[in-house]
């Protein structure tokens, strides 16, 4: 049950430098390969009439999954990008018409629509679910699982796993409620194992399932390191723009070689940029240029994706940047949390870690996040943005409370912005732009005023 | 014969339309005086969020656990704690407790929905008492949910007595059993007559004396429902020829007395889902061998359905037309909350199953502070003459 701490002895560390040059963007170009190799994957598996596995972002079992040669399917990985290549309202018009209403997520309407498209998806084709694992890390994800059920037949896994119930609250490792805890996930775990040889008629290959968690264990290792990167000046990234692209590949590739690689590969690239003094950059004209970093932010919500390079405009001509994002941890399912399974244990380590992974998710959702709504915030922030949405009520339920908080416990400036994840028809774009410029005049005056005194 | 230490002893030697008028006032009094009784005699209060709670363990640690579920505010202490695009019922139980028109001691939400899960951390910010989240399984599918389910429950026993509660023993806890079982059977017999004897009692007095159970000391509420049961059993109602529907989407937020009675008005309502979690248990849970246990299996294996809990052997749709054809109704309104995703997502797979069984069936949002209801009862009677002249 012993998480081991992973000895990468030939892991290009850590600063190395070497090709500089080269380095560079690399993270962001492969990105971007990656991205359409696992669309045109998908688009192969449906093509040949294969079945895949239908997992959401947190608590995602990639590593079981990927023990039974699955392709596997993020539902929404796929509604995001109909958003950011602006084909979301007629998908979600769609689903409307079907008999969604206009108060519901939206990300679950553009996927219905797409299914009632027979998969027919902007980046290729989507295959069916043949097996769909959902967990309780949002309870629209089992109504999602279940018309999922309803239009296909696919059968339903569910992994429950139990999150902090009150702040600051966490159970231990070797309490009695961590104990009951565990062998609950422990349970679900097992029998998720055993709906898998059912739906392949494959065995469960232990030596298979270890190898995937040694690549979730690199990934993990990595991924963590990468998100402290951003403490220095300048920020090596934009967690609001940049970062969506890793999240992607942590998703995505989740225990791989391919997804290890690439997060050991961008880990060498941003810190050598680090060292370097090379900043996050933007594309502008054209042209990638570095972000202009006047104002250090730290973001808690869900991206704006409809407007997805516009909302960062927002805050990128007053030379903000965001150097932190609740997002890259609860939307990558807790890989950022850096825990690594015990190869020797993999079961019991493997309901530990989703225990722990998922949880923090959860807390960071539902109660805070230390390392950013803090004073002492080891990002050295000058304010935080709130972003609530209508299609995510467990990510947006809680922010205007939390905003308070900060705000008047903590002394820390805030900014409240609301619209949508993925439905441009809630994206009210004059007005977030007025309160983000009043934001920063207010900044501004702070900062003044800070001067003046000194 | 009154009893001295009664919270609630108004309706004793009412007529029933007075008591139903009382428990009305109960229910729609956002200042919650029988909890202020309670607490001004000394007594410790856990407020519990809808849907469902083990009050059995509340009860038998001698707390009164009290249902949350919204009620009559203007919401404008709790609007600034909460964005747009939620429910009515969220804003308006943080607003009674904002206000201290209900204070409590430990307050226990449930992880039915994205927004309920979010009301722990809230007033943890904003009050000093424990504000947790009750871990009901949302996996009853697995074999390890009962023994995590028991655990549960213990731990959040423990919760209670450090709330200053009462150490939960097994014998305290099997009282504690029989009395709610005897309430269950009371509750069964409510709806058997909603059922058999339509024109007897409506759903808006039915609604009333459930609420009474989320309040009430639940001694005190057996003792009231079994004098009024008797009362309705004698009441002098003529039989009438109306439509027989049942009323699906009120499991959360409470739908307005008027809109029940507006609908009443023009059907037999013979069957709904409010108050859902004061009926979830849908036998006795046995008081021997382990009570704890008994009552967390009791929550998966004999419990009644609602877009809250996720079950793959409950399919819901299904369990709507089981609820149709046992209440032998005609139609259904399939209602939601404004802004409920749960229910919402659910209104298209009920309607859906509904087209497939050729089941007549109207789609409606109501909110827990809505006045106005002439829409409503006109629509209302433009679909069931459709039904009737169909």
């Amino acid at each position: 049950m012993v998480a081991t701490l992973l000895q990468q002895p030939g892991a290009p560390h850590e600063g190395a430098a070497h090709h500089g040059v080269d380095l560079v963007g690399r993270g962001a170009r492969e990105s971007a390969r990656l991205t359409r190799k696992w669309f045109s994957s998908l688009t192969e598996a449906a093509r040949a009439g294969k079945g895949a596995a239908y997992v959401f972002v947190m608590g995602n079992m990639n590593e079981v999954l990927r023990a039974f040669d699955l392709p596997i399917v993020y539902p929404e990985i796929t509604a995001l990008q109909l958003a950011v290549r602006g084909t979301a309202e007629e998908y979600l018009r769609e689903s409307e018409d079907y008999g969604y209403s206009p108060d519901i997520c939206g990300y679950l309407k553009a996927d219905v629509a797409m299914h009632l498209r027979g998969g027919e998806h902007p980046m290729g084709l989507i295959p069916k679910p043949s097996l769909v694992v959902t967990t309780n890390a949002c309870n629209t994800y089992f109504k999602w699982a279940e018309i999922w059920q309803r239009l296909h037949g696919a059968p339903i896994v569910t992994i429950d796993v139990p999150n902090m119930r009150a702040a600051r609250a966490e159970s231990l490792r070797g309490d009695k409620e961590f104990t009951f805890e565990h062998a609950y996930v422990v349970g679900q775990i097992k029998e998720l194992i055993a709906a898998c040889e059912r739906a392949t008629g494959k065995k469960f290959d232990i030596d298979k399932f270890r190898e995937h968690l040694r690549h979730a264990n690199t990934m993990s290792h990595f991924w963590k390191k990468l998100l402290l990167l951003n403490t220095g000046s300048p920020a090596v990234f934009s967690a609001l723009t940049d970062g969506l692209a890793y999240l992607g590949m942590a998703n995505c590739y989740r225990a791989t070689e391919e997804g290890a690689k690439y997060f050991e590969e961008l880990y060498e690239e941003m810190a050598y940029r680090s060292e370097h003094g090379i900043g996050a950059f933007m594309r502008k004209d054209g042209k990638d240029v570095p972000v202009e970093q006047r104002f250090r932010l730290g973001f808690i919500g869900v991206p704006c994706y409809p407007i997805f390079r516009g909302f960062n405009e927002f805050f990128s001509d007053w030379g903000g940047i965001f150097v932190a994002s609740s997002y890259l941890k609860f939307a990558s399912g807790g890989t950022a949390l850096g825990f690594e399974f015990d190869l020797a244990n993999p079961i019991e380590s493997f309901a530990e870690g989703t225990l722990l992974t998922v949880r923090s998710t959860q807390t960071g959702l539902l109660f805070d996040i230390p390392e950013i709504e803090s004073r002492t915030s080891s990002f050295n922030l000058d304010g935080i943005v709130y972003h609530g949405v209508k299609s995510c009520r467990t990510a947006s339920s809680g922010l205007a409370d939390r905003r308070i908080h900060t705000s008047e416990s903590l002394g820390l400036p805030t900014l409240m912005l609301e619209s949508d994840i993925v439905d441009p028809r809630a994206v009210s774009k004059a007005q977030m732009k007025n309160r983000a410029d009043a934001f920063f005049e207010g900044l501004i005056g702070r900062r003044q005023k800070l001067a003046a005194s000194h | 014969m009154t009893d001295a230490t009664a919270l609630f002893s108004e309706w004793e030697g009412r007529r029933l339309d007075e008591i139903f008028a009382l428990c009305r006032e109960q229910l729609e009094d956002p200042t919650y005086p029988i909890v202020k009784k309670w607490r001004a005699a000394g007594g410790k209060v856990l407020g519990h969020f809808q849907v469902y709670f083990p009050e059995e363990i509340a009860h038998a640690c001698g707390m009164l656990p009290v249902k949350i579920r919204g009620g009559q505010a203007d919401g404008v202490e709790a609007s600034q704690h909460f964005g747009s695009y939620l429910c009515s019922i969220l804003k308006t139980s943080l607003d009674l407790a904002l206000c201290k028109h209900i204070e409590l001691d430990l307050f226990v939400t449930h992880p039915i929905c994205d927004g309920a899960r979010n009301l722990a951390g809230i007033w943890g910010r904003n009050f000093p008492y424990k504000s947790q989240v009750l871990h009901l399984p949302q996996n009853p599918n697995s074999a390890s949910a009962y023994a995590f389910l028991r655990d549960e429950y213990r731990r959040l026993a423990g919760d209670i007595e450090a709330a200053g509660g009462a150490r939960l023993t097994d014998a305290n806890l099997k009282a504690s059993l029989e009395i709610y079982n005897r309430s269950r059977r009371l509750m069964r017999e409510l709806y058997r007559i909603r059922r058999d004897r339509p024109w007897t009692l409506g759903a808006d007095e039915s609604m009333v004396l459930m609420a009474m159970a989320g309040i009430l000391p639940r001694e005190e509420f057996n003792r009231m429902l079994e004098t009024v049961l008797a009362m309705i059993g004698s009441r002098a109602a003529r039989e009438q020829d109306k439509i027989r529907v049942v009323f699906e989407g009120g499991f959360c937020e409470v739908p307005p007395y008027d809109l029940l009675q507006a609908i009443s008005r023009s059907c037999f309502v013979v069957d709904d889902d409010v108050f859902i979690g004061l009926r979830w248990i849908l036998e006795d849970v046995s008081t021997e061998g382990d009570p704890l246990a008994n009552l967390a299996a009791a929550y998966m294996d004999k419990s009644s359905y609602s877009p809250v809990q996720h079950d793959n052997s409950k399919p819901r749709e299904k369990m709507l037309l089981k609820r149709v054809r046992e209440a032998k109704a005609e139609a259904v309104i399939l209602a939601a909350a404004k802004m409920c995703e749960p229910g919402l997502d659910e209104q298209v797979a009920y309607s859906k199953a509904l087209d497939h069984e050729g089941i007549p069936y109207f789609v409606s949002e109501f909110e827990e502070n809505q006045t106005t209801f002439d829409d409503i009862s006109i629509q209302m009677e433009t679909f069931l003459e459709n039904v009737m002249f169909a």
